[in-house]
């Protein structure tokens, strides 16, 4: 290297010996303490990968002395975190429903807890948002087929509807014109009625008198004479505005021509009682809970 | 310009240097004067202030620190005697910042390295460990002899290294020790300190602290100028021909020569220089440089050689000030016979004051002004809106409420908008029914679900802005914040 180097008048110093298309580099001495501790940085390196992890291989990697991951770490902190959790759970497993919204540090708790066990195990159906789909319930508003009382949503969540446990919610909505009850125009004039139940236009020429008599003869029993519902058979309440699978006219004589029959799995054995009872206040704390 | 030989140019061009330079010890010689005087007393108001004010107490009542500074991590808190901040004012931080960098180039513009000459912590603590250095082992030349020295060590000198390492680390620890009691209450922490109670991290952190003292201000010294720290190359950039630097007058200076032909030439009416080569500025150096040569990179400006060369100028009856602060604009002057002029106001400093007026200003107008009740307003994204049985609609929002004062709030919240609205929170039965109370608890932020429901009759076609207001009810203090309120 100092074979080329060269003495610069200009500064009184000599160069390196480098040259790159004519530019000489200055010979500007570095501190040896600097160099020193270059070195060192290269032997650390060298304790750090007997120690650490470190080296691909083929197929794994050199492990190092301890055989530290930060995997395995993760995994510590993650089970300390579902001790603290669990007393936490605990706590809430012990709490009645109605405390559970009045406690401000267990309402936290329920919410998170809730919202990530709802994204893991409802949304699928009932989307992230709790927003529903058609046949599947938005859980935000307040119009509740099985009921919005926190003890009714959680026993929804716990058993299901129609799910073929043993407490689920039974009832369903017959197919009158598959089944032969209803002829094509009586259900016609009935899905108008229907309409007419909660405002909605109705087609020409239709017959009122004769689509309450139908209803009243076949959809009250479990609708009710003025069509009100009835939370027991998860009937809905005909006479507002929100619709599980549509109010077109089209759309009503399919449900009532094939019936229809949602079903929602029970979770009961699947979560445990202080998951349903967090997923219970989450969905009652969405704004539609009774 | 002072265009002296330099005597290497006639070197050979064989006598090629290593890649690599061991490191010249310096040896700085004490020094008196006034600039001698100003670094002592600056460097007991920065390390005053460094070690003790910890210990300031500061009552901002019960179960709040009592301390008048400090970074309370763990709640994550800073508190600076009657300013409380939280995390999200950390852009008062950045503001800080900004108006420190602009004060380093103020500085700069007007009297050159004055934070590294005098303020920077490298600096100061160099200057007590050489202290230290200079009041166990001697001045200058004790040392420098004892250093060369190959005598076998006797046991004067054996103790006198042990004390000097002794007091070097004793300073060193109670930096560490300093540096952690801003992070916790000062009186408990010494107490648990001292009985080998307190957090291993305080431990830690006293040791990494102790280690960087006694390696940066014993040993490391100059080298962190020169080597380590950015600063002496930006510097460089921010000077101008008018900034006042540590300068050696050689417009006065050359030619030198000494004491004696100084003399013998003067009485013969010959034209000599001030200088008379005696190397006092040299000695005293800390950087160990040569301030004739003019401006230089490792020279940090602490103007300890002006106090060097006025002693000498004042011995041999010439005037002081041979080296001072001064600029390349005025030695030309004086060689043309003129009148040095000197320039503080100029646009640069003008314009520098002028940033650091508007940040700080705006800064302390921000602070001053800032409320100690706060809302935060975020919109359910899915779904955006929800139609309810009778037709109305309902949006939901997460509400963050934050009580940055030291006691508990009663707050009102109220929505209003363009129609008719009613509002919810969860978990809330409120006795005044669409105006929602809850309790604040000091310091502390809360946050709510919040329902917001226009009826079905004046349905808003499209979003619509919405105003939330938080009142404090017993003080009348308002918070507002706005969103939007959307129809599906």
């Amino acid at each position: 290297m100092t074979d080329h180097s060269e003495f610069d008048s200009v500064s009184g110093k000599s160069t390196t010996g480098h040259e790159w298309d004519g530019i000489k580099e200055l010979n500007t001495p570095l501190p040896r303490w600097w160099v020193i501790c270059f070195y060192l940085t290269i032997v650390w390196a060298i304790g750090y990968w007997i120690v650490y992890p470190a080296w691909p291989l083929i197929s794994s990697n050199t492990t190092g002395m301890f055989g530290y991951s930060s995997r395995a770490d993760v995994a510590v902190e993650l089970a300390n975190l579902e001790k603290i959790r669990g007393d936490r759970m605990t706590a809430l497993g012990a709490a009645s429903l109605a405390d559970i919204e009045k406690d401000p540090a267990l309402l936290a708790l329920a919410r998170a807890k809730g919202r990530t066990v709802f994204g893991d195990n409802c949304a699928p159906c009932h989307g992230s948002g709790a927003a529903g789909a058609k046949g599947y319930p938005n859980l935000n508003d307040d119009d509740w087929l099985w009921g919005g009382t926190l003890d009714q949503i959680m026993q929804t969540i716990q058993f299901g509807a129609r799910s073929g446990h043993a407490k689920t919610h039974e009832g369903q909505m017959l197919a009158f014109g598959k089944d032969g009850v209803l002829k094509g125009d009586e259900i016609i004039t009935v899905a108008n009625y229907v309409r007419s139940l909660s405002g909605l236009s109705t087609r020409n020429g239709y017959d009122a008198a004769k689509g309450q008599k139908i209803f009243a003869e076949n959809c009250a029993a479990c609708h009710g004479d003025a069509g009100k519902g009835n939370q027991e058979l998860g009937a809905p309440d005909l006479t507002d505005k929100i619709w599980l699978y549509g109010s077109d006219e089209a759309t009503l004589i399919e449900t009532i021509s094939h019936g229809r029959a949602g079903v929602m799995p029970a979770w009961e054995g699947r979560l445990d009682p202080a998951t349903i009872k967090a997923m219970a206040v989450y969905v009652h704390s969405l704004g539609g809970g009774k | 310009m002072n265009k002296t030989v330099n005597p290497n140019h006639l070197k050979p061009a064989d006598d090629v240097g290593p890649l690599y330079a061991a490191r010249k010890k310096v040896y700085p010689q004490s020094v008196s004067g006034t600039f001698r005087r100003i670094k002592w007393a600056l460097m007991a108001f920065c390390l005053g202030v460094y070690y003790f004010l910890p210990f300031v107490r500061w009552n901002r009542g019960l179960g709040a620190p009592s301390q008048a500074v400090l970074i309370d991590i763990p709640n994550s808190r800073f508190y600076f005697f009657f300013i409380e901040l939280w995390p999200q004012e950390v852009y008062y931080f950045t503001g800080l910042l900004i108006v420190a960098a602009v004060v380093l180039f103020l500085m700069n513009s007007i009297g050159g390295r004055i934070w590294c000459g005098y303020l920077c912590p490298q600096t100061v603590w160099t200057d007590l460990f050489y202290a230290v250095e200079r009041l166990i082992e001697g001045d200058r030349r004790e040392r420098m002899k004892k250093d060369k020295s190959s005598d076998p060590m006797k046991l004067e000198r054996i103790s006198e290294i042990v004390l000097k390492h002794s007091i070097w680390l004793m300073i060193a620890w109670w930096t560490g020790g300093a540096w952690v009691l801003y992070f916790n209450d000062a009186p408990t922490l010494v107490k648990e300190l001292a009985t080998f109670q307190a957090p291993m991290i305080a431990y830690v952190w006293i040791g990494i602290l102790t280690a960087t003292t006694y390696l940066l201000a014993g040993y490391m010294r100059e080298q962190v100028c020169t080597y380590m720290c950015p600063w002496p190359r930006i510097q460089a950039a921010l000077t101008d021909e008018w900034a006042l630097n540590v300068t050696y007058r050689y417009d006065r200076g050359e030619k030198r020569t000494s004491v004696k032909k100084a003399a013998e030439l003067r009485a013969l009416g010959q034209e000599v220089g001030d200088c008379v080569d005696c190397y006092q500025c040299v000695a005293v150096c800390p950087t160990g440089i040569d301030i004739r040569n003019g401006p230089q990179m490792e020279c940090i400006q602490c103007g300890l050689c002006i106090d060097a060369c006025d002693n000498v100028m004042t011995k041999i009856g010439r005037p002081k000030r041979l080296i001072g602060y001064d600029n390349d604009i005025n030695i030309h002057r004086r060689q043309e016979g003129k009148a040095p002029v000197y320039r503080i106001v100029r646009a640069r400093t003008v314009v520098y004051s002028a940033i650091i007026a508007a940040v700080g200003g705006f800064m302390i107008y921000t602070l001053a002004t800032r409320s100690l009740l706060d809302v935060n307003v975020l919109h359910d994204r899915n779904p955006v809106a929800v139609k309810l049985s009778d037709g109305s609609i309902r949006n939901a929002y997460t509400v963050r409420l934050l009580n940055k004062s030291g006691y508990d709030r009663v707050v009102a919240i109220d929505a209003d908008g363009p129609v008719n609205l009613t509002i919810h929170v969860i978990g809330v039965d409120s006795v005044t029914p669409d105006r929602p109370m809850i309790v604040i608890p000091r310091d502390s932020t809360s946050e709510l679900r919040l329902l917001v429901t226009a009826p079905a009759e004046n349905n808003p076609e499209k979003s619509i802005p919405v105003h939330f207001h938080v009142t404090d009810i017993g003080l009348g203090v308002v918070a507002s914040a706005t969103d939007n309120f959307v129809s599906p």
